[in-house]
């Protein structure tokens, strides 16, 4: 095939869109249905695989849709950092459709049409947004992104599931409408465009209290970011099946909100205007306190996911802080953050889901001793935590050292310590459960396992193997799908320790690159 | 000035008795009574400014050099034809209304009104 | 033909009305409606472009000369308001049939086709007349065939609200001809163009004040604008969801016009809002309307109920569009007269399929509907988030002009509180959009249908309009910044 790479970039937004048409049509008939969500997951990732080398080879690789208001257009302009965003999520897509199948009908959920369509659209609507060439092309995304995640959040439908949907959607369409749509606005009044551009779209002079406010209006209006106060949608949207928790709000959503902050840090006000505004440090102290605050809290959560979700929240404020530090190691950081914490984080939301379907299991008090049953998938998220935690041999190491050198550059002395103590708190909270998982304190705990098999033995009849956890105990491992994705994201997370260097380019070429 | 006005003293104070019938009273007829007086009060404001001081109707005649401005008297003559429609559709629906609702007394209707939807709240909790 | 397009604007409904009583079968009967209406459409296409292209069109009726006899008057402003208005009006006639089957008796249905044409005839004719007094008799011809057409709704309190609606119009419509009187003391012209120029003249006399004040507020009654407003929620709620769809898209959008129109043309806008402060008064009742109707409307069971308590708070947008005072702001306005038009035709068009399957529109029935009837539900989705002011639907459009116009002048308090209210809109809608699709169906709508292809294509054309020009926004961004402009005198 001989596409021109703007055709390509056009149709890596609308494959993932259509493909929510074709799975409506083949929703009777699952195992099609599930092909035309791999299928889609392939195009997608050749055309961001052509895109990537493309990009790579220097091309300008821009699109112009159409204007909506005079000045106001929707258009597409591929840059590293937007690649790299679309690259993560496009073979994240795949990963997790994969997951997915296991998942999903191994327990027996409803509605797996809606579900699926739903999230090729959140798919669609994350290209979009990683491509976006200005401000409102990336706001109408971030909206779609809002909206069709919606649906994945209150899919068991329930009282409970409909709470949490409320809380979801209450607070990132209340933080996008009010304040992100005024910053935009005040944005297009005072600068004249929106057009993302390297350096910033203010003029020198502009007066730096209005830009100081609009700053934080930013901040706050994204609220995907998940900057404290405004992370309570996270923990909420945890009642959604997990792989959409492992997808959506540990790489798309979630991930989607920190780009849009780093992309309007880098190319709407720019480095050198960003490091004068009066807000700034105050943001970043917000941050600060996100993510310390948000690790601790993750420490007090029983259920598994909860303690994910906090994680995460603690986890992006590691990158808004790196974009807010307005220095080249700290976008540099922020950036491979984004790729890394993705393939940790879905890790963990992998085995976590995996364990929920093996074991029925969802209390980490109620997981101990499981690493016999499922050996490979909690040599997994110790791999992952690992990640997390920013320790050799995996991934995130890198990307850790980078945001701290940016903390020693700029002489945030405090914030260096913030990320350091973090780090040590990520360990208390993660590496206990593989810990725990596979060399259990026997003794102490019979009790407590009784009780947990007893509860369980009346949901599930798997679960009753693990009431003789001294005796015999049958490997239980996850769904074959499931496990295929879990080791692909595991190995991931420990090749990119080794190569990290596309990353790296694509990271350092953000503000390196053309105008 | 305030005698030389006389004409809209007496508008303003029927149009203000009008517009009292129409709040104070809950008889849905004479809400209408109010009405009516309301509406002709301003007819008459029109008719009596056309008035022109030593003016005779508006016949064409040779010894008559002032005329009142007959204007006024056509508008008002449609004004007259759609109060009668207002009034004739106003007295249906009270008709419709004694129908429905067996009063004509705005208090009963809402409290019919009112009772309906207690009644629907008691059943749900039922 | 072409010189005569201005009244046979109006007077093709208003001749097509009587017919209707004698073709006698509703079949009929609604066909040619049908027909009429379409024409009316057409007629108000080609003013439109012919404003466009040549300027104002001035006809003259029985060819008495302008100041002393009856004047059509076509600017931008009021070619806008005719196109809307004929082509609600033809998008609704689509369903009436299939819907006042089951809402209307049977001997009436060719009676309700005669009130249709002739509330349409009163539209038009408000928008197109040049004329102070003609305004009022038309006014009176489109108020007294809705509140026959109110009463026709199935449910008795339709009598109730009728009556209450009757009361209010009345006074309403006689406080505007106070006004018209006292303007006429003062300047001995009906003509508002005339008027407009002699009475800056007088402009300083206590008659003038009291004659714009009375003018505005009968205007504003009409307007239901807060707190002017007790009247619309019932009269919407329990006429015939046909007749609610076709007046909550143009009823409240005549009496914007003739707001629009009477300060800035007939008053000018100096009189308007530098004599008297017409601004802050405005700006704070808009607001208020907004917020405390926003949030009656999250109270709302009955649906119609709900959207109604919506438009009033819509309503509330306008006018701060209109309180600005400024091209763009009027342009907000405008657009969001045409805006809002398609989004609430649709919502309400959805509900009258609803009324048709369900027989009511309580909160409770709309269990699971969004399995059993999904295109309409879709619309009322679509419509929902234009009201939110989603990006790509129309309602964006708007409320994006709205903000720049608050911007230019300064007043971000005010567009934050704009912002803030929309989070009100997305709790109502989601409130149906919860129950909708998260719910299961209640046992005995377990055979609910899918509405019928006579609503579906018409709910679904205006909410595709809802999305078309959301994206494309030229056509109805150019005709408003026109319209506006000229009202500032402003030459493009």
């Amino acid at each position: 095939m001989n596409l021109s790479l703007e055709l390509m970039l056009q149709l890596s937004i609308i494959v993932p869109l259509s493909a929510t048409l074709a799975i409506v049509a083949t929703g009777h008939i699952p195992n099609l249905r599930e092909g035309v969500t791999i299928t889609s997951c392939l195009i997608l990732i050749y055309l961001m695989v052509n895109l990537y080398q493309g990009l790579s080879l220097g091309a300008t690789i821009r699109v112009f849709w159409w204007e909506l208001l005079p000045g106001l257009t929707v258009s597409f302009d591929i840059e590293p950092l937007g690649m790299l965003f679309a690259l993560i999520a496009s073979f994240l897509w795949l990963v997790t459709s994969c997951y997915a199948i296991g998942y999903m009908r191994c327990h027996q959920e409803k509605n797996q049409t809606r579900f699926y369509s739903c999230f090729a659209i959140a798919i669609g609507a994350a290209v979009g947004l990683a491509f976006a060439a200005n401000l409102f092309t990336l706001f109408i995304f971030y909206e779609l992104l809002t909206l069709s995640t919606y649906p994945l959040v209150t899919h068991a439908g329930t009282e409970n599931a409909k709470k949490a949907g409320r809380t979801y959607l209450g607070i990132l369409l209340s933080t996008s409408i009010v304040f992100f749509l005024l910053a935009i606005v005040s944005t297009w009044f005072v600068a004249g465009t929106l057009d993302f551009k390297l350096g910033g779209i203010f003029s020198a002079d502009v007066d730096k209290i209005i830009a100081g406010t609009l700053l934080v209006l930013f901040i706050f209006g994204i609220g995907k970011a998940a900057i404290m106060p405004f992370h309570r949608w996270l923990p909420a949207a945890m009642i959604a099946p997990t792989p959409v928790s492992a997808l959506l709000h540990a790489v798309a959503v979630v991930k989607a909100g920190v780009f849009s902050i780093l992309k309007i840090c880098v190319f709407i006000f720019g480095l050198d205007l960003l490091s004068v505004l009066p807000t700034t440090q105050f943001l970043l102290y917000l941050a600060g306190a996100s993510v310390l605050l948000a690790s601790l809290v993750a420490m007090k959560q029983d259920n598994l996911k909860a303690r994910l979700a906090y994680s995460t929240v603690s986890q992006l404020g590691y990158i808004t802080i790196g974009a807010l530090l307005a220095t080249s190691s700290g976008i540099i950081g922020s950036s491979m953050h984004i790729a890394m914490h993705a393939f940790g984080k879905i890790t963990l939301f992998f085995c976590a889901g995996a364990i929920l379907v093996s074991l029925d299991k969802s209390k980490i008090s109620e997981m101990r001793g499981i690493g016999r049953q499922m050996p490979l998938t909690m040599f997994a998220f110790f791999i992952a935590s690992l990640s997390i935690i920013g320790v050799p041999p995996t991934g995130g190491t890198w990307s850790k050292w980078f945001l701290m050198m940016a903390t020693i550059e700029t002489e945030q002395w405090l914030l260096m310590v913030v990320l350091m103590l973090s780090s040590l708190i990520n360990i208390a909270y993660l590496l206990p459960l593989p810990f725990h998982a596979f060399f259990p304190d026997l003794s102490s705990n019979r009790e407590s396992n009784k009780k947990a098999n007893k509860k369980a033995n009346k949901y599930s009849k798997k679960a009753t193997s693990s009431a003789n956890i001294l005796t015999a105990i049958p490997i239980q491992e996850a769904p074959l799908p499931s496990l295929i994705a879990i080791v692909i994201t595991t190995l991931a997370c420990l090749a990119l320790f080794i190569y990290p260097q596309p990353l790296f380019e694509l990271a350092s070429a953000v503000l390196s690159s053309r105008e | 000035m305030l005698i030389g006005l006389f004409n809209n003293w007496i508008v303003v104070m029927l149009m203000m008795i009008g517009l009292y019938i129409v709040i104070a009273h809950g008889n849905l007829i004479k809400k209408i009574v109010g009405l009516t007086l309301f509406q002709t009060s301003v007819f008459i404001f029109y008719i009596s400014m056309a008035k022109v001081v030593g003016g005779t109707a508006p016949i064409l005649a040779d010894d008559i050099i002032q005329y009142s401005n007959p204007l006024p008297h056509a508008l008002i003559l449609t004004a007259i034809v759609v109060a009668i429609a207002t009034t004739a559709l106003a007295l249906s629906l009270v008709i419709r209304i004694k129908a429905a609702y067996g009063s004509i007394e705005e208090e009963e209707i809402q409290r019919q009104d009112n009772q309906i939807q207690a009644d629907k709240k008691e059943r749900k909790q039922a | 033909m072409i010189a005569h397009l201005p009244v046979l604007q109006v007077i093709v409904p208003l001749m097509a009305a009587p017919i209707c009583l004698i073709l006698k079968r509703a079949q009929l009967a609604w066909l040619f409606s049908l027909l009429v209406s379409s024409l009316t459409l057409l007629i108000s296409i080609l003013l439109l472009q012919q404003v466009m292209t040549s300027g104002v069109v001035s006809y003259e009726l029985g060819g008495w000369q302008a100041p002393w006899g009856i004047e059509y008057r076509i600017d931008k402003l009021n070619a806008f308001l005719l196109l809307i208005i004929s082509a609600i009006s033809t998008i609704v006639l689509f369903a009436a049939q299939t819907s006042i089957e089951k809402e209307i008796d049977k001997n009436k249905h060719t009676l309700f086709y005669v009130l249709y044409l002739l509330s349409l005839t009163g539209m038009l004719g408000i928008v197109a007349t040049g004329d102070a007094f003609n305004v009022f008799v038309f006014l009176e011809i489109a108020s007294l065939s809705t509140y026959a057409l109110i009463a026709m709704g199935e449910d008795r309190r339709a009598l109730w609200a009728s009556y209450q609606y009757l009361v209010m119009g009345t006074i309403g419509a006689t406080f505007i001809l106070i006004g018209v009187g006292l303007m006429y003391q003062m300047t001995g012209t009906l003509n508002m163009q005339d008027l407009s120029q002699r009475l800056p003249e007088v402009a300083q006399t206590r008659t003038v004040f009291t004659a714009f004040a009375f003018v505005i507020v009968g205007v504003c009654l009409k307007l239901a604008l807060f707190p002017l407003h007790h009247w619309l929620p019932n009269a919407y709620a329990y006429a015939p969801s046909i007749v609610t769809a076709f007046f909550a898209a143009t009823a409240t959008k005549v009496a914007m016009y003739l707001l629009i129109r009477l300060t800035f043309s007939v008053f000018g806008l100096s009189f308007s809002f530098t004599t008297i402060p017409l601004q802050t008064l405005f700006m704070a009742l808009g607001l208020f309307g907004i917020f405390v109707a926003s949030t009656s409307a999250i109270y709302q069971n009955n649906i119609k109920h709900l959207f109604a308590y919506s438009s009033i708070a819509q309503i509330g947008y306008m006018i701060v569009g209109f309180s600005i005072s400024t091209v763009t702001g009027l342009t907000a306005t405008l657009l969001h007269v045409f805006n809002h038009a398609l989004m609430k035709c649709a919502i309400f068009l959805a509900l009258a399929a609803v009324v048709y399957r369900l027989g009511d529109v309580q909160l409770n029935n709309f269990h699971g509907l969004g399995r059993q009837m999904p295109l309409t539900m879709a619309a009322i989705v679509v419509g929902g988030l234009s009201l939110i002011g989603m990006p790509l639907t129309v309602g964006f459009v708007s409320k994006w002009y709205l903000l720049t116009a608050l911007l230019e002048q300064g007043w971000w308090p005010v567009a934050v509180l704009i912002l803030f209210a929309a989070i009100l809109a997305v709790i109502y809608v989601w409130r149906i959009i919860e129950v909708a699709y998260f719910k299961e169906p209640l046992v005995n709508q377990a055979a609910v249908k899918e509405a019928p292809m006579l609503f579906l294509v018409p709910i679904w054309a205006l909410t595709i309009a809802n999305i078309y020009f959301g994206i494309d926004t030229r056509l109805s961004v150019q005709v408003a910044q026109a319209a506006a402009q000229s009202l500032f005198g402003v030459t493009p």
